[in-house]
């Protein structure tokens, strides 16, 4: 900063008033500023990020988010043309303080998109607060089958995954390697019935037949007592949908009774998918289905690692992948419509039309905004859950109920 | 007038006048927060005024907010004032229920089964078709006011939904301060304060117990439909033991065994919350230590520091 | 259900009662003996099994990891009451609960901010890990066994300090009259100061043994403190020997909960308390 001595005052004053003036028309437009589309234009878009950033699932909130940014990043840091401003709450989880969480962006913040979550419960009462205020929604994780069925909306897309796919993934490669029957199991919740669903769907339309659900209360996990009754049952395969801590202790309590010898055990990623440090032996060769893997040797998923690498110094996930198309996404929207938020109705369209160059491979949208996309089969080797085939190939989950 | 009188009336316009300065988020979270009232005055009859002390309060809000959500048809409005009624009852006659267990017991014993059950409500909602699951329910349409066909006010109006919100906390709180000076109340204090005494002079102590238990379920009923009507949405984590510990915290923030008490606890709570989560995300770790200090340095909460509301509140004859 | 079913069934009901007599007997003592409710005894079962994962990353074995873990949680049980429970004595239930669900607050976000949110696994030691086979299909693992066996000596070891020890005396004295006691000369400070130490090593020393076959993660102590309360209003408040019988009972209704009512498996426990607090409010045992 240059001191008086150096600039004749005279000089200088004429600058500072200068300033003054453009400041006050700036703060002026601010103030004033008419909804009015051509001024919009050079208003930042505000991003709402509603996460969970503590808790449990806080490394997923992380990741989302991170790759959420990088994405924005690569795109020049604009969406449309416009800057980006993030505006961040962390939903911790909780669906009683759902609705609050929301509001805080889209009425107090005023955002014009939100981004989350992980929580399906939370992520419905997103979607039912999105549809009343009609904010426009992009979901990179939760699965509920609803929000891209019978809670469906023009306003609202998901970039992630439902749990009926996964399940319906896996049910076919079972029935396509001849197996005959099988036991399912998880928890008795939303998301664990809903893979379940997916699963006997489509292993009964193969020919299985699923002869035992089994089911113990959110979130026990002394699964002892139902791992006595899958050796007694004795099936072909066991499949089980668990996640986080319930995952590791199932996995490990499924290998410690032997079972893993004579029934083999698979599921939706969800069993493997950053508990493996944890789980050690007692996970290798597991068979697990999800549009992501490890090994997945396409050029955008390179790029892209390398590119999370660099600028977070840890390697990415399937939840990273997520936020990172969900903020392709947004781009696509945003550039159909040169920024221009109020052309909500071209804005939507074009996202729904989108074909996005994924990490994952090729993404697109189901009439109910839910990705269209390849779900791998992937073995557990070593540390990583290594991609050996291609359950199923544009995996479409029908939006039943959606009436779009 | 006394001075914490004339305090009253102005706390009493501002939150009258606020909808008017405040911008829609701002309203919704006065009301929010006015809802939250409504919970914490039921349990303080229960725990401050008969010395109850519930650890599963929850349960009753969230029969409550559920009462709504199920009964609420999926293609068109429910009737706020049926649907209402309703609600309480249900709540009411689930806590009279649960009543005629839990108090047989005293003390810790009480405590703790009231927590179970409140567990057992938690496990119908979240894992039965009944409950419709972990997921919760969100309602298609906010329920309307109508009384013979005339709409009386729009559920969809942030700005109505506070008033109600506000007129409903304030027929609570006069309904309990009436029933507090009544016999019956009279008993209930009775019975906290000493009550083998109470059972030596004859009085049904059972039964007593049972009407505060039932009391204080069904309006903590109508403080859930309330939660559920204004964001139409209820999902089985409101009948989870956090937010009954939670109710317990906004009592002693504020005062056990003072009405305006559980109020102020509730603001207190929230505000407290908000002020937390701004400072940092392991905002918790400041709310529990809050809370270890007030319980060790500050037992009679924030009103204890206005002990005049107190004698306001149980009204010394004089006071009127 | 066949016969053999069953039998396995069984053991499986009681090995999970085992363990959680384990964790509820440090409750039951600090309830019983000291009069204090403390919903932060979740935490210690979480703050033990953390250690067991750190101190065996840190050592590289697990038994010396229990026995550091067991002498750091007598620490921290000596510490936690000095500090803040000592305050607790005279203040009524509802101060007690509020204090200790502050602390159950406190303990997770430090939990967060000291280890993380991830979740990790404990390696079983290698001369427990393997399994008895049972049936073609299924084995036995033998740490649970041992975990078992190690609870059934804990009982004992718990009732011979209790009935047969000159501490015990003091203890039981201590808990039906404070006074009387510290009249006769006795330090009841120092004895209260061991009690809750004993309980809070006891819920760590669970939380420790049960690390490798549970998983460490976050909110594992929420998941078990319901469970425990259950326990001990079963086994009627103070009864170590009530805890036992009650943590079997409910280890055997949870396990045949799951399997014979799956959609009420849930609630089970809860029904069967409340059966029980129907039969005899003040719980199945009274004091030690």
């Amino acid at each position: 900063m240059t001191t008086s001595r150096q600039q004749p005052p005279s000089r200088r004053a004429r600058m500072n008033a200068l300033a003054a003036v453009a400041a006050a028309l700036v703060a002026m437009a601010g103030l004033t500023l008419p909804i009015d589309s051509a001024l919009a234009q050079q208003q930042k878009v505000k991003i709402g990020l509603m996460l969970p950033y503590t808790g449990t699932y806080a490394a997923l909130g992380n990741a989302i988010t991170n790759a959420f940014k990088l994405a924005i990043e690569e795109n020049g840091g604009k969406l449309g043309g416009r800057d980006v401003e993030y505006f961040v709450v962390d939903d911790e989880s909780d669906p009683a303080k759902a609705p609050d969480n929301a509001n805080k962006l889209i009425k107090r913040d005023q955002v014009d998109v939100l981004v989350g979550t992980v929580h399906s419960g939370v992520a419905l009462a997103m979607a039912k607060i999105a549809r009343d205020t009609n904010t426009l929604l992009i979901i990179p994780n939760a699965g509920a089958d609803e929000i891209t069925g019978p809670l469906c909306a023009a306003n609202i897309f998901r970039t992630s995954f439902s749990n009926s796919q996964l399940g319906i993934a896996m049910g076919k490669v079972m029935a396509e390697q001849k197996k005959k029957t099988a036991v399912t199991i998880t928890w008795k919740y939303a998301a664990g019935e809903e893979s379940i669903g997916g699963f006997k769907e489509s292993f009964e339309a193969g020919g299985g037949k699923v002869v035992k659900e089994l089911y113990l209360p959110f979130p026990q996990v002394e699964f002892q007592p139902l791992l006595t009754e899958i050796a007694g049952l004795k099936p072909d395969v066991v499949y089980a949908f668990f996640a986080g801590g319930g995952a590791v202790k199932f996995v490990k309590d499924y290998a410690a009774a032997g079972l893993n010898k004579t029934i083999p055990l698979v599921g939706p990623g969800f069993l493997t998918d950053g508990t493996l440090e944890a789980q050690g032996d007692s996970a290798q060769g597991l068979l697990t289905t999800l549009h992501y893997g490890d090994g997945l040797n396409n050029p955008k998923n390179n790029a892209f690692r390398a590119a999370y690498i660099k600028a977070y110094k840890t390697e990415p996930d399937v939840y990273a992948v997520g936020g990172y198309d969900a903020a392709q996404l947004l781009i696509v929207g945003m550039n159909a419509v040169k920024g221009d938020t109020s052309k909500r109705a071209e804005l939507v369209k074009a996202m729904a039309a989108a074909k996005i160059d994924s990490p994952r491979g090729s993404l697109a949208l189901n009439v109910g905004h839910n990705p269209i996309h390849d779900i791998y089969l992937r073995k557990v080797e070593g540390k990583e859950n290594k991609v050996v085939g291609v359950a199923v190939k544009n995996l479409t989950d029908p939006p039943k109920g959606c009436k779009l | 007038m006394k001075r914490s009188k004339i305090a009253l009336l102005i706390a009493l316009a501002l939150l009258a006048l606020f909808p008017l300065v405040g911008a829609t988020f701002y309203t919704e979270l006065v009301t929010k927060v006015m809802i939250l009232a409504i919970f914490a005055l039921s349990l303080d009859l229960l725990v401050g005024y008969t010395g109850l002390v519930s650890f599963g309060h929850a349960a009753y809000f969230g029969v409550g907010a559920y009462a709504l959500a199920l009964l609420a048809p999926k293609y068109e409005a429910a009737n706020l004032w049926l649907t209402l009624g309703a609600a309480i009852g249900i709540a009411g006659l689930a806590a009279l229920l649960v009543g005629m267990f839990v108090v047989r017991v005293k003390g810790i014993y009480f405590i703790m089964v009231t927590l179970a059950f409140a567990q057992m409500f938690y496990f119908v909602f979240h894992d039965t078709k009944f409950g419709r699951g972990s997921d919760g329910i969100s309602m298609n349409f906010k329920p309307e006011a109508t009384i013979g066909g005339v709409n009386l006010f729009d559920l969809g109006n942030p700005t109505h939904v506070y008033y109600l919100v506000l007129v409903a906390l304030l027929a609570v709180f006069l309904f309990l301060r009436a029933l507090l000076r009544s016999p019956f109340g009279r008993a209930l204090q009775g019975i906290r304060s000493n009550e083998h005494r109470m059972r030596s002079l004859g009085y049904p102590v059972y039964r007593y117990k049972l009407a505060s238990f039932a009391i204080a379920g069904a309006l903590a009923g109508f403080a859930g439909y309330l939660s559920a009507m204004q964001f139409g949405f209820a999902n089985p984590e409101l009948l989870s033991w956090h937010q009954s510990g939670n109710v317990l915290l906004m009592l002693i923030l504020g005062g056990i065994g003072s009405l305006y008490g559980a109020v102020i606890g509730a603001f207190a709570f929230v505000a407290l919350q908000e002020l937390y989560s701004y400072v940092t995300t392991h905002w918790q770790l400041l709310l529990g230590a809050t809370i270890i200090a007030l319980v060790i340095f500050l037992p009679g909460g924030l009103a204890s520091v206005m002990g005049r509301f107190k004698r306001t509140l149980v009204g010394e004859p004089e006071d009127e | 259900m066949d016969f053999y079913s069953f039998l396995i069934q069984l053991l499986n009901g009681l090995q999970y009662g085992l363990l959680l007599f384990l964790v509820a007997s440090g409750l039951t003592l600090i309830f019983g003996i000291m009069g204090i409710i403390n919903l932060a005894h979740g935490s210690f079962y979480m703050v033990g099994a953390y250690m067991a994962f750190s101190l065996s990353v840190l050592t590289g074995n697990l038994f010396v990891a229990i026995v550091l873990g067991i002498v750091l949680s007598v620490a921290l049980g000596v510490v936690l009451e000095w500090v803040l429970f000592s305050h607790l004595y005279k203040r009524d239930h509802l101060e007690q609960v509020l204090l200790t669900y502050g602390l159950i607050l406190v303990f997770e976000e430090l939990r967060s901010l000291i280890v993380g949110n991830d979740v990790h696994g404990v390696a079983v030691p290698a001369i427990f890990n393997w399994s008895i086979p049972l049936t073609e299909t299924l084995s036995y693992p033998v740490y649970r066994l041992f975990m078992s066996a190690v609870c059934v000596l804990l009982a004992v070891a718990l009732y011979l300090l209790i009935a047969k020890t000159r501490l015990g005396m003091m203890i039981r004295a201590g808990s039906s009259n404070r006074e009387m006691v510290q009249s006769l000369g006795l330090n009841i400070n120092l004895v209260y100061r061991l009690v809750f130490a004993l309980g809070v090593a006891l819920a760590a020393f669970a939380g420790m043994l049960a690390a490798p076959v549970s998983s460490v993660y976050p909110g594992m102590g929420t998941g078990v403190l319901i469970i425990c309360f259950v326990v001990v209003v079963i086994g009627g408040i103070g009864s170590v020997w009530g805890a036992l019988v009650a943590a079997l009972l409910i280890g055997l209704a949870d396990t045949f909960g799951k399997v014979l009512i799956p959609e009420a498996a849930g609630v089970t426990v809860y029904l069967v308390m409340a059966a029980v607090l129907l039969w005899r409010p003040e719980g199945l045992f009274r004091r030690v």
